[in-house]
């Protein structure tokens, strides 16, 4: 009876330890040496859904991009369009009918036909089903009508003309397995009964919420079989581990890496890496005074910086070269228009007498001369007296908003500017900026092939109705800019829409409502001693994962001297090393408890 | 008989007295608890109120969406109802067990956390066992020989630990073990057919994460063990023991170690409500999809349905675990049972 409670916790400490044991007793069996190829792809976002009809998350989409063809998509070799399911496409004489021929011989992957009528019916259930709308609503918002008047060709009528007809950036599904499906937002459309039937590179087999999502090839894709056979995403919270799980060769591709990260892995062995050209720009925000829709201010913007001449003035304080090699470490191109210049075609280089050139002499001459005086604390203030005093907004969270704001505060006074550092987290930056509370702010936005969406985000139509969420970017409100906005909006002809993009670009650039102050390179890293020939986008300078498209993974090759063998994971061993270790720990106090005890010592 | 361990309740005519006791006492707890409960929803609720930062604006980042796109979600999440609209509901669904359905997964929130809560049990449970194993066995053999070089060295190893960053120690573990064990996740990509397969690559993955969390928990359980311990050893009942010829070790065991041991009881029930919400660093680094995981993934968004359903829960383990506490020491410990 006596010390029961001591000997009963003794026991259960026993009993803890035996699955422990066990662990290390039993060794799993080695990896097969000849099993099928399988690129493992670290994904350091979290899946929000697979169904591509509610599927925001960019790490989503990507994994959409694999299992759907589209009708047309942006090519490997320069993000221009290319055929995808439609083989060709053409657009009426008034610019609002386009026909598009569907690919013949198309199968999903459980046998049936890929038809035009599957193509009508993703897009018509995304026009008459607002929960079929949440992720790609915005690209039907112009539809008048969809059709198929057979297998073959597909109508689709606009109420506007739209030069971005062929970006749409929606996956195709087949109507014989989404018609029946009533609640698009059903947790249960994101099954592998509903999700695993496609007609992309890879289908989608297993999916385990926030561990891995699973593909394999498709046999009978339509461009021919992928080289690998198995694509498994597999979720990071933490990109350092995942970096650690590269050089393990637990997995074999990793994406976002830190400059630090990839300096790392640069030198490594068995170990390539990519450095990309991005599709992200980074922009300081200043605030022009933000409005609604209906023209009431919102906000608490600086009344000067709604001053052009104030707004240029700081342009010609800032270096973006700085802020390229000292903060971006040199992973980075120089700034120009809002379309980056790996979209060669739309991306805008200020000729030389327009560009803002670092000078701080002039920045203070323009300062002077527009009325804003230094006062004894070297200061400026406006004509009403306000002194020129900025809240600088930025991520507490990124390397670059802690670096970036030091220059920049740095430079602006030594124009006579004050600047408040405002350091928040990732939410409380957006809701400042989509809610017109900021004076400066760095932000900065990811960008398609296609410009009409960022072009977009410029326009007045973007203001937001009432204050809090807004499509705008930087509350910009211009005819001018509407005026080419439209007009490339529904010019067909490639070379005369590029003209008119960068034009509107331009005119964003002189009126600057926000500097843009660089593109980021995206930084990637894989074993090559495993695969080989992953395709960029574009060619030669473009990232591999997370494109417009599939390219990257679907080139994908295992080198030449890849084994196929797991590398330095001989699993069971370790986990009967680490067994033990715990073991050691825990059992310690166990066995030394368990001694034996002498007769004489009964009391 | 040195101490009073028996716990069968004492006999006789006093039984009915203590069972009406023991009744009014648990009826106070548990309601206490209740209350605390209530007052965690109210909180839960205008806290995360306050964190700024747009749920449809997370939702949206980065992709074109179209003004009407915007309006409809967040009509179907329900932000621009009034505040007092949204706590009713809240509230309402709270009582019919339903936690509401989070923003970006649309998923009910109940079932999120439900598939969450088991690998945050596997790996707090294990920790939690194991680091009150090793601190106190650690804190017997320090206080017994105070002042030794094992004393010394064993409660400086502890204290260090102790105060080292848990992320950064899961990081330096993953590094140092050069890919020995899994750096991510509670399951291999491909899982094992078998059961027995399945169990080994989880122990595989548990082990990393385990350690880290147990290096940095167990200095408490061996620290509260050594010196209620050391109060206990300058007991007169400890000679009465050694006079009657017992061998040092079995005085420890046999009766100094049970009588001190009622604090560090209370201390790993207390602990352990506490470690399920203290694992989200553990659980990040090492992302291992637990509640920790979960929370710090529902920030982001922030996903408010998400949020304040694991407020409730983890709160909730608190006060519950404190409860226990309360009762069972009432049940171990007689003197409080008397006074």
């Amino acid at each position: 009876m006596r010390f029961t409670r001591f000997r009963r916790l003794r026991s259960v400490l026993a009993l803890a330890a035996v699955p422990l044991l066990g662990t290390g007793l039993f060794v799993p069996q080695a990896h097969a040496q000849d099993g099928p190829t399988v690129l493992r792809v670290a994904l350091v976002q979290e899946i929000d859904h697979l169904n591509p009809f509610t599927a925001s998350f960019a790490s989503s989409t990507m994994v959409g991009r694999f299992a759907w063809e589209f009708l047309t998509l942006p090519s490997a070799e320069d993000a221009t369009p290319t055929g995808g399911l439609a083989e060709s496409w053409s657009a009426s004489e008034d610019k609002l009918t386009w026909t598009f021929r569907i690919r013949d011989g198309v199968r999903w992957s459980d046998r049936e036909p890929v038809t035009a009528h599957d193509a009508a019916f993703t897009f018509n259930r995304i026009m008459t089903d607002p929960k079929a709308a949440e992720a790609n609503g915005s690209y039907v918002t112009n539809f008048a009508r969809v059709t198929a008047p057979d297998d073959r060709t597909l109508v689709i009528e606009t109420e506007e003309p739209q030069a971005s007809m062929t970006a749409l950036d929606v996956p195709i599904v087949p109507e014989h397995v989404w018609s029946g499906i009533r609640d698009m937002a059903a947790p249960e459309t994101d099954s592998i009964e509903v999700v695993g039937v496609g007609s992309g590179p890879f289908l989608i087999t297993e999916y385990r919420r926030n561990e891995v999502v699973r593909m394999k090839a498709n046999p009978d894709y339509w461009r021919g079989r992928a080289e690998i056979d198995e694509l498994q995403f597999v979720k990071f919270e933490n990109a350092d581990a995942a970096v650690n799980a590269l050089r393990n060769g637990e997995i074999d591709f990793v994406n976002r890496l830190t400059q630090a990260q990839f300096d790392t892995l640069r030198g490594e062995p068995n170990i390539a890496t990519n450095q990309a050209s991005g599709r992200r720009y980074r922009e300081l925000l200043m605030n022009p005074g933000a409005r609604n829709s209906a023209g009431q201010p919102i906000g608490d913007g600086h009344p000067a910086l709604r001053d052009v001449r104030v707004r240029r003035a700081i342009a010609k304080a800032i270096d973006p070269e700085t802020l390229v090699e000292k903060v971006l470490g040199g992973y980075g191109e120089l700034p120009g228009g809002l379309v980056p210049p790996i979209y060669a075609d739309h991306h805008y280089t200020p000729p030389a007498d327009k560009k803002y050139t670092f000078d701080l002499a002039a920045a203070n001459r323009e300062l002077d001369a527009a009325g804003y005086r230094r006062g004894p604390d070297g200061v400026r203030a406006g004509p009403d007296g306000r002194k020129l005093r900025f809240r600088l907004t930025a991520r507490a969270s990124e390397d670059y908003g802690l670096r970036a704001t030091d220059y920049i505060a740095g430079w602006l006074d030594r124009a006579g500017i004050e600047v408040v550092k405002n350091l928040v987290s990732d939410n409380e930056v957006d809701e400042t900026t989509s809610s017109g509370h900021y004076d400066l702010a760095l932000s900065g936005w990811g960008t398609n092939p296609d410009p009409d969406y960022i072009l977009a985000k410029q326009t007045c139509a973007a203001l937001p109705a009432t204050s809090g969420s807004s499509s705008s970017n930087a509350f910009f409100c211009d005819r001018t800019y509407d005026r080419l906005y439209q007009r490339q909006a529904t010019e067909l002809d490639p070379r005369r829409r590029a003209e008119l993009v960068r034009q509107a670009q331009a005119r964003y650039y002189e009126q600057v409502p926000s500097l843009v102050l660089g593109y980021d390179n995206v930084l990637e890293a894989w074993r090559s001693d495993r695969f080989s020939d992953f395709t960029e986008q574009p060619e030669g300078r473009g990232q591999i994962m997370e494109q417009t498209g599939y390219w990257g993974f679907y080139g994908a090759r295992p080198a030449d001297a890849a084994t196929g063998a797991d590398v330095g994971l001989p699993a069971g061993a370790w986990v009967a090393i680490g067994a033990g270790a715990l073991l050691l720990l825990a059992g310690g106090g166990t066995v030394l408890a368990r001694r034996r005890t002498p007769a004489e010592d009964r009391e | 008989m040195t101490t009073s361990v028996d716990t069968a309740g004492p006999a006789g005519a006093g039984t009915r007295r203590a069972g009406t006791s023991t009744l009014r006492f648990l009826a106070g707890k548990v309601g206490a608890a209740a209350v605390s409960l209530a007052f965690v929803v109210v909180l839960g609720f205008l806290l995360f109120r306050m964190i700024p930062g747009d749920p449809v604006a997370t939702m949206t980042r980065d992709r074109p969406t179209s003004p009407e796109q915007l309006a409809r979600l967040r009509e179907r999440l329900g932000v621009d109802e009034p505040m007092v609209r949204q706590f009713l509901d809240y509230a309402g669904g709270l009582l019919r067990g339903d936690l509401g359905t989070s923003y970006i997964y649309n998923r009910p929130v109940s079932a999120m956390i439900g598939e969450r809560l088991w690998p945050t049990i596997l790996l707090v449970g294990t920790a939690t066992l194991l680091a009150a194993a090793l601190g106190l066995w650690l804190g017997v053999r320090a206080a017994w020989r105070r002042g030794s070089t094992f004393d010394r060295a064993q409660t400086g190893i502890a204290l260090t630990l102790w105060s080292v960053p848990q992320f950064w120690l899961g990081l330096l573990l993953l590094t140092a073990t050069q890919g020995l064990f899994p750096s991510r996740g509670m399951r291999s990509p491909d899982i094992p057919p078998d059961l027995l397969g399945q169990a080994l690559d989880v122990a595989h993955h548990l082990v990393l994460p385990c350690v880290t969390l147990l290096a940095v928990t167990y200095a408490q359980y061996m620290l509260v063990m050594r010196s209620s311990l050391l109060e206990e050893m300058g007991a007169e009942y400890l000679t009465t023991a050694r006079a009657k010829g017992l061998r040092d070790d079995l005085v420890r065991a046999r009766h100094a170690v049970p009588n001190a041991l009622l604090p560090t009881v209370t201390l790993v029930f207390l602990q352990f409500g506490m470690v399920v919400s203290g694992t989200v660093t553990v659980e990040t680094v090492f992302s291992w999809p637990g509640l920790g995981l979960l929370t710090y993934e529902a920030l982001r968004g922030p996903d408010l349905p998400l949020l304040q359903g694991l407020f409730v829960v983890l709160a909730g383990a608190v006060i519950l675990m404190n409860l226990v506490a309360e009762v069972l020491y009432r049940v171990l410990d007689p003197r409080v049972r008397a006074s």
